[in-house]
This record gives structure tokens, C-alpha cells and sequence, in this order.
């Protein structure tokens, strides 16, 4: 069986965030990249299946420049055997979708896993896009997922619940805690990273019809004004004029 | 290229007090490649998945098999052999990386004791003194933890005075065996340990032998837990030997060889000490920073006081200092084991030599880092204000578990001591020359001071003329005190322990210094601003405190006019142009207090 794990490299998420050249640019002076979060439970549960299927091959995709190959090489060391890194930006959702598809493609996948959402755009769309370029079903937030036979069983998060669902292979997930327990690489595994394969292609040309225009922070949070628990008349006048909200 | 390497594996330990090394010999923490810092990352990781939500159960030791199985857990990530060689089921890799872990793992608590002790004083000395019948049997085993190891030395009426111990190893009959008998104090790991390295002395030998002795050879008893104002979770037992029967086959190298064994050991023991120690700091910093940028005062983050401020600043410019320190030297032990290997030595000998070469400064970062931690967890229980002094904070912990690391490894006392008489051994034997430095200082103490004619300009050129000149100070304080008391020096602690302080000083303040201009070097002035003022606090402070302690020792053995030679000899020597440490310490406590933690 074929595994292909998706990882975004977003900054660590205690990072500080800043942009740069009037607000069209991320700050990465200073900021520490890791595997998405639910990146990384994706891969985790695709190393699970690996190792209780003989036979099974993981590889990890990133669409980024060739600094995320850190990251990319952390994903080889928590256990996957090989890895592509489309070289280009990851500019907007259906543009890395359009990288998946095309290199899914050519291998052709049992299982497409990624997070539900990456941590830095939290557009969480990609895996939605991929399914559908390839005529698959795609489905999150995955939390649980269990191979059987050429069908998985899964469980997703639904408003107020929970679905329990099956599927055929192949299918694209996107996936959340607590669908694997998160993975530390281990001494043999970082020494081996290097040593495994990491293809590099160029992505294929794709009219988006999206452009960023700028980024804005969260305006800062102003001062606390405490109101004594006895004077709901003068809260009431606060919320009214100050904050306006009723 | 080739003479970079050829003059690094040339350093000798203990050198730097009268040679000048340049920034392009030492290695700097930010130096580190990508595959040490995943396993950095590895370790951090390790420590928040597995050890930081148990803390409190580690520390119960309510459930006698969670260290044990935690230790399992470090171990099926690899972290118990990093520094054993891969034929026997390591991963072999270079001393400054398996320093890394020690750093990080260092921020572990309890746990961080059971780990360095199995991977040091428990593993070490069979794969340094073993022969390979006794590593292909134990190493593999206590590389993954499937056996753990124990270092029984210390006696209830011998500590630091190793050599005395009373336990005693008798050949049987059949000769076949050394009965054991005996009881050790304060064993870490004690608890669990499936392997002991027991020291104890054949008949009436001098000195100590060392033995393999697995707790399945029976006649091995031992109390209950001790209880401890720290590393609580740690298990430290007396153990028993009770007619302990040990193949012969399990005498650790030759007899009488334990001695030996115990101080080699502790080389690695004391600088991997020292690094755990600059991990606890930067955790124990970290947290406090947090707490500062968190709890208001006045309608303000207390950080925004200036107070609190110097406390961050002077804690943070110790341990990135002390930090420079320890990597400086652990490259210095990796190139001199490179060298002694490239020269035809076993691999097993090159590390011991390379760390006997390198024991002063052993000795030296033991001291520091054990220091900084206690400095830096003193200031976080302050900052922290009386949540600091609450059971229920984490500078509780910090606090009481910092505590231990200036007693074992030898106490500061010891090491102290330890480093000037190295030093003067070496002199002795004639491997360092300290004689003709020494006079020149004197020479130069008799004649018109140079008043810094030279007007040289250039990144740290005053600052290395300081350098320099301290290290005067302190070989025109150790020469006139020996010249003094001569074979009586040892009698004069007091005045030892005040060269020690010099030393170290110097040491440390060298290191920061010539990390900082490599580091400027590579990145650019501008880019290590910060780094800059931790360098010249660490290096005008350091230069302060030796001034203080070389003042102590002149004032304790000179008197009249060799008094006041000395005393302006000292003042001459300690010399630096003033600077404006308070706006300094404000740069570098902005920079924590922005990013939120130690981030240097
Ligand atoms: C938690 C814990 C874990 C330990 N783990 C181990 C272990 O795993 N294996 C092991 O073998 N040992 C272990 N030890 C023992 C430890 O190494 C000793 O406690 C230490 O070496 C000091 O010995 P001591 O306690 O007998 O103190 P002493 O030697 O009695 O020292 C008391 C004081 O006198 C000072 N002093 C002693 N001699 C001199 C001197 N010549 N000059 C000046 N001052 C001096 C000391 O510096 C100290 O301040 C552990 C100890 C503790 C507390």
C-alpha cells in the first residue's frame, strides 16, 4: 500500500508574529518552522499503519522553497520513507491542492493524509480540493481511522457528535488528535533522514485568481475597565456606548 | 583548513590561562547542524510529551516502576546511547552532541539525575575500562535500558574523600570469585538499577578496585528511599553488600585501578553536570520570564521594572557565558579525541585522554554551571515574588532540585580545589608552563605601566587587553602565594579557593568573548547586538568578582610594601574602561522579555 502524508511548515506556535515590506510579508527572521500540528498526527497514524502493514510506503509531500527542507527531513526521521518537495511558494489553497493532485497523479495513492487545517492560513480546505481534482472522496475532520480490507472505517467530528463512517480506498483525509499519538523521532530515525530519498520537482503551472494583498494583525487588546459586581446600571451604559455591543 | 585542525587538536587543557586562543578555535553553540538540532528538538519534545505532565507522580515515588519505564521510553528513542559506539548498539556519536542532550534533558528534574547517572557513571566506566568480553555483555544492554546502572562509590564514612572507603573485595577459595562486603551511601538509581559499578579495595590494597556486579548475583540489599529536599522523584538508596559473590571476570580493568576509574569517570561526569545544569537554567529562566511578562503590579507587567530586569539580564548573561564555556570545551575534548585517534589510539583511550586533558576545565564548568543554575533559580523563586515561595509554583521545584548539583560530582569545594592543583601538577611536571608567564607578570609588575598606548580600534580590542590582564592577575596572585607557602599552599584553602574563583572567571569571560566575535564574524555586527552587551556584562562583572578574590588572597599572605605592590599590581591588572552595564542589562532583558523566554 501507498501512503502519501501532505506537511505544511508553519512557524512553531509560540512564535511571534511580524510582517515585513508594508504588510504583504511574513517575518521569518527569528522564527522556529515545524511540521503542521495535525500534520503531524496525519503522519503519526500513517507510520502506524505502515508498521502493522508489511508492504506499506510513506511519503511526505511539501509544496515550499527549499528551506522547509528541515521540516521535510524531521518527517523522514519520525519514519517515512521518502519525500517530494514541490519547489514554489505555497501561494493559496488551490494552488498546493494542484501540486497534490498532479504528483498524486503519477504515483497514485492508496491514501492521501494531511491535517484538517494548516496552522498558519488555517484555510483547511486543501484536502476538500485534492479529493476533488482527483475524483475521491475526501473527508474531515478525520479523528479516527482504521484499515480494513480495501475499505477504512472512520470517525468524524460533526457538530454536536460524532459520525462513524466507511469508505473506499482510495480517499484523501484530513486529520485531527486523537486519530494517532504524536510522534518523537527517534536516535536512528534523524540519523537516517539524510540518507533518504527527497525529490525535488517544479510545480506545475496554475491560474489561481488569488493574490494577497496585505496581512493585518489583531488589533491590540485594550485596557480592562473593572466594574464593581454591584453596579450592573453602569456595566449596562459601558456595553451600550463604549463597546457598543447592545 | 588543515592548520585550523592541526593547531585546535593542539590546545592543552588548562592552556588558556597563558595563551591566547583566537574566536576561529572554538565552537559555538550556534554552530550546531541540522541533525543536532532535531535532536535538540528530540529531547525538548521528550521531555514535554513524557516527563513535564508527571511531574508530581515522578516525584511521589508512589509507583517505584515509572522511572524505570520512562527510562525505557528514553531509550527506544535512543537517548541512552548517544556516546556508545554503534558496533555496540549506540549511536556513536561526537562528545559535543551527546552534551546537547545532557542540556536539554538537564531541564528534566528528577528525571534528568536518572538519566545522566545511567549514561554516565553507570555506562562509562565498563565501556572506557572494559574489556570486550565485559562490553559485548553489558553496553548493548544499558545502551537501549534494558539492564540500568547504578555508580556505588561514596560510603557513609567516605565521600569526598573517595579513596577511604571501607568496602572490601576477598578472592574465594576456588578462586573463582570476589566476595564483596560492604555499604555505599547516596546511590542513584539504587532503586532499580540491574547493574552496579561497585568500588572496594582487594585485602589491604591502597587504593580501590572497581567490580561489574549485577543485582542477580545476590547477597545486594539496600534501604529504603532516601528522603530529599530535592530531585525527590530521583531514587537514592544505601545498597548492601552482604558476601556479594562477583566472577573475577567482572573486576573492572586492573586491581587497585578503581581509584583511577572513579576520577576518570567524573571528568565526563562534572562538564556533562554543568551542561545539565545551563539547560535547568534556561528552563528555570524561561518560566520566570513568562511569569514576569504576566503578573502585573502597579497596572504593570513587573518585567517592565527595572529591578526585575537585572535579575533577568544577569541570569540570562551567566548562562548564555556558561554556555560558551561548556561547548568551547567539549570541542576541544572531541578534536583532542580526534587527534589522539588519528594518531593510532583505541578509541576507548582517546576519549579517557581526551578528557584527562581536559579535567581543569571539568572541573571549572562543574563549578559554573552549578552556580549559574543556583543563581538563576534563587532570582526566578524572587521574581516570582510569594508564588515563588509556594509549594504549589514551579520555582518550588526548580529551587529545591537545583540544590544537589553543587555536592554531588564532587562538591565546589572540591573541584575548586581541584583545578588549582591540577593546574600546579602540570606545572610541575612541566606539560604547562606557568613559570615563565609568571615571571613576566612579575617583571612587568616592577616596571612603568603601560598606560594603553596602544590606540588600536577594532571589535573587542580593549576587551581582550582586559582579558589578558586578568589572566596576569591571576598568575601574579597563584605565583606570590606560592612562592609564599610553597609545599604548604594545600593548608591554605582560603587563598585556593579565591584563585579558583579568578580562574574560572577568566575562563568563562574568554569563552562568551570569543563566541561573541565569531559569532559576529558570521552574522554581522548588528545582528548580535545583544549578544555583544551579554559578552562585555559577563566579561566587566567577571573581571569585578576576581578582582574581589584576588584582593582576598593578597590581603590574607602579603603585607607592607609587597602588600601594596601586589595590591596596585591587582588594581593595574583589573583595569576597564567604565561602561553603562544598566542600560546593557536593559537591552538584554528587553530581548528575553519580548520573545518570553531565554532565547539567546
Ligand atoms: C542525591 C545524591 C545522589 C548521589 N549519588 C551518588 C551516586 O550515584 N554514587 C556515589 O557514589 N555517590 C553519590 N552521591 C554522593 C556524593 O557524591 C557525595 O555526597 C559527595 O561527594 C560529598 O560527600 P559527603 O556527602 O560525604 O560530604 P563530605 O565529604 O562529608 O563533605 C562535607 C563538606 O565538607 C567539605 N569538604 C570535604 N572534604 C574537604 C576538603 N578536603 N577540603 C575542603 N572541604 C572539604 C565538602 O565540600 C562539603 O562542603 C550522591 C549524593 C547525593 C546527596
Amino acid at each position: 500500500m501507498k501512503i502519501l502524508v501532505c506537511i505544511s511548515h508553519v512557524p512553531d506556535t509560540t512564535s511571534k508574529i511580524n510582517f515585513t515590506d508594508n504588510n504583504t510579508k511574513f517575518d521569518g527572521n527569528g522564527v522556529q518552522f515545524i511540521i503542521g500540528p495535525y500534520d503531524d498526527y496525519a503522519l503519526a497514524r500513517a507510520i502506524e499503519i505502515k508498521e502493522a502493514n508489511a508492504g506499506t510506503t510513506v511519503t511526505v509531500l511539501n509544496v515550499g522553497p527549499a528551506d522547509t527542507e528541515p521540516t521535510i527531513r524531521k518527517a523522514l526521521a519520525i519514519g517515512a520513507d521518502d519525500a517530494v518537495r514541490v519547489n514554489a511558494e505555497p501561494t493559496d489553497s488551490f494552488f498546493v491542492a494542484k501540486q497534490i493532485a498532479e504528483h498524486a497523479k503519477s504515483i497514485g495513492y492508496d491514501l492521501i493524509l494531511m491535517g484538517r487545517e494548516s496552522i498558519d492560513f488555517n484555510g483547511g480546505v486543501v484536502h476538500g480540493i485534492v479529493g476533488e481534482l482527483l475524483g475521491m472522496p475526501s473527508l474531515s475532520p478525520v479523528m479516527k481511522l482504521e484499515l480494513d480490507g480495501t475499505k477504512a472505517k472512520l470517525a468524524r467530528e460533526i457538530e454536536g457528535g460524532k459520525e462513524l463512517l466507511e469508505v473506499n480506498l482510495p480517499f484523501v483525509a484530513g486529520c485531527q488528535e486523537p486519530i494517532a499519538e504524536w510522534k518523537i523521532p527517534n536516535m536512528r530515525g534523524i540519523m537516517s533522514a539524510r540518507t533518504k530519498p527527497l525529490q525535488v520537482v517544479e510545480p506545475v503551472v496554475v491560474d489561481s485568481g488569488v493574490s494577497l494583498q496585505k496581512f493585518e494583525l489583531p488589533p491590540a487588546k485594550g485596557a480592562v475597565k473593572m466594574v464593581s459586581a454591584d453596579n450592573v446600571a453602569e456595566l449596562v451604559t459601558l456595553l451600550k456606548n463604549e463597546a457598543k455591543v447592545l | 583548513m588543515e592548520t585550523t585542525t592541526q593547531s585546535k587538536a593542539a590546545i592543552k587543557g588548562g592552556e588558556f590561562l597563558i595563551r591566547e586562543t583566537l574566536s576561529h578555535e572554538v565552537f559555538i553553540p550556534e554552530e550546531f547542524n541540522e541533525e543536532q538540532k532535531m535532536i535538540m528538538q528530540q529531547c525538548k519534545d521528550f521531555l514535554v510529551k513524557e516527563i513535564y505532565p508527571r511531574l508530581d507522580d515522578i516525584d511521589s515515588m508512589k509507583d517505584p516502576k515509572l522511572m524505570p519505564s520512562l527510562m525505557d521510553k528514553a531509550g527506544e528513542l535512543g537517548l541512552l546511547g548517544t556516546s556508545v559506539p554503534q558496533e555496540l548498539g549506540g549511536f556513536g556519536m561526537d562528545f559535543n552532541t551527546s552534551m546537547l542532550v545532557a542540556e536539554v534533558i538537564g531541564g528534566g528534574h528528577s528525571f534528568a539525575v536518572a538519566l545522566s547517572a545511567h549514561t554516565g557513571i553507570g555506562t562509562l566506566p565498563i565501556l572506557y575500562y572494559g574489556n570486550e568480553e565485559q562490553k559485548k555483555k553489558y553496553i548493548p544492554k544499558l545502551a537501549t535500558g534494558e539492564w540500568k546502572a547504578a555508580y556505588c562509590l561514596t560510603e557513609p564514612d567516605s565521600g569526598s574523600d573517595a579513596n577511604s572507603g571501607k568496602t572490601k573485595a576477598v578472592l574465594s577459595a576456588d578462586g573463582k570469585h570476589y566476595v564483596i562486603n560492604g555499604q555505599k551511601m547516596w546511590i542513584t538509581n539504587g532503586g532499580f538499577a540491574d547493574i552496579y559499578i561497585v568500588f572496594a579495595k582487594i585485602d589491604n590494597d591502597k587504593n580501590l578496585s572497581a567490580f561489574i556486579v549485577e543485582k542477580s548475583f545476590g547477597g545486594v540489599t539496600m534501604n529504603e528511599e532516601e528522603k530529599k529536599m530535592g530531585i525527590k522523584g530521583s531514587s537514592t538508596r544505601q545498597i548492601f553488600f552482604n558476601d556479594c559473590k562477583v566472577p573475577v571476570e567482572n573486576l573492572l580493568s586492573e586491581r587497585e585501578n578503581g581509584f583511577k576509574i572513579a576520577v576518570n569517570i567524573l571528568n565526563v561526569g562534572r562538564i556533562k553536570l554543568g551542561v545539565a545544569a545551563v539547560g535547568g537554567s534556561k528552563m528555570a529562566l524561561s518560566t520566570a520570564i513568562k511569569y514576569s511578562n504576566e503578573r502585573k503590579q502597579f497596572g504593570v507587567a513587573i518585567s517592565s521594572f527595572g529591578a526585575i530586569k537585572h535579575k533577568i539580564a544577569e541570569a540570562a548573561t551567566r548562562i548564555f557565558a556558561s554556555e560558551s564555556a561548556h561547548y568551547r570545551a567539549s570541542q576541544n575534548i572531541d578534536d583532542a579525541y580526534n587527534a589522539f585517534v588519528a594518531g593510532g589510539m583505541d578509541s576507548a583511550k582517546a576519549r579517557l585522554k581526551a578528557l584527562e586533558e581536559f579535567a581543569i576545565e571539568c572541573a571549572i564548568l562543574k563549578v559554573h554551571g552549578s552556580e549559574v543554575l543556583d543563581f538563576t533559580v534563587d532570582e526566578g523563586v524572587q521574581i516570582y515574588g510569594g508564588m515563588g515561595f509556594s509549594a504549589e509554583g514551579p520555582m518550588d521545584r526548580a529551587y529545591r532540585d537545583a540544590r544537589i548539583n553543587r555536592i554531588f560530582e564532587g562538591t565546589n569545594e572540591i573541584n575548586r580545589l581541584l583545578t588549582i592543583d591540577m593546574l600546579l601538577k602540570r606545572a610541575m611536571k612541566g606539560s604547562l608552563d606557568l613559570m615563565n608567564p609568571a615571571m613576566a607578570v612579575q617583571k612587568e609588575l616592577m616596571s612603568i605601566p603601560d598606560f594603553g598606548a596602544t590606540e588600536e580600534e577594532g571589535l573587542f580590542v580593549k576587551e581582550k587587553k582586559a582579558l589578558a590582564n586578568l589572566k596576569k592577575a591571576g598568575l601574579m596572585v597563584a605565583g606570590a602565594a606560592i612562592q609564599k607557602f610553597m609545599m604548604k599552599l594545600s593548608d591554605e584553602q582560603e587563598i585556593l579557593m579565591n584563585l579558583a574563583d579568578m580562574l574560572i572567571e577568566g575562563y568563562v569571560a574568554e569563552s562568551t568573548l570569543l563566541r561573541v566575535e565569531k559569532l559576529i564574524g558570521q552574522r554581522g555586527e548588528k545582528a548580535c547586538e545583544i549578544q555583544k552587551e551579554m559578552a562585555l556584562i559577563y566579561l566587566h562583572t567577571a573581571i569585578e568578582r576576581a578582582a574581589s578574590a584576588g584582593k582576598s588572597a593578597i590581603t590574607s599572605f602579603a603585607e607592607g610594601d609587597e602588600q601594596r605592590l601586589m595590591l596596585m599590581g591587582l588594581k593595574r591588572f583589573t583595569k576597564v574602561e567604565s561602561y553603562n552595564l544598566k542600560e546593557a542589562r536593559r537591552k538584554v532583558a528587553n530581548h528575553a522579555i519580548e520573545k518570553g523566554e531565554y532565547a539567546f
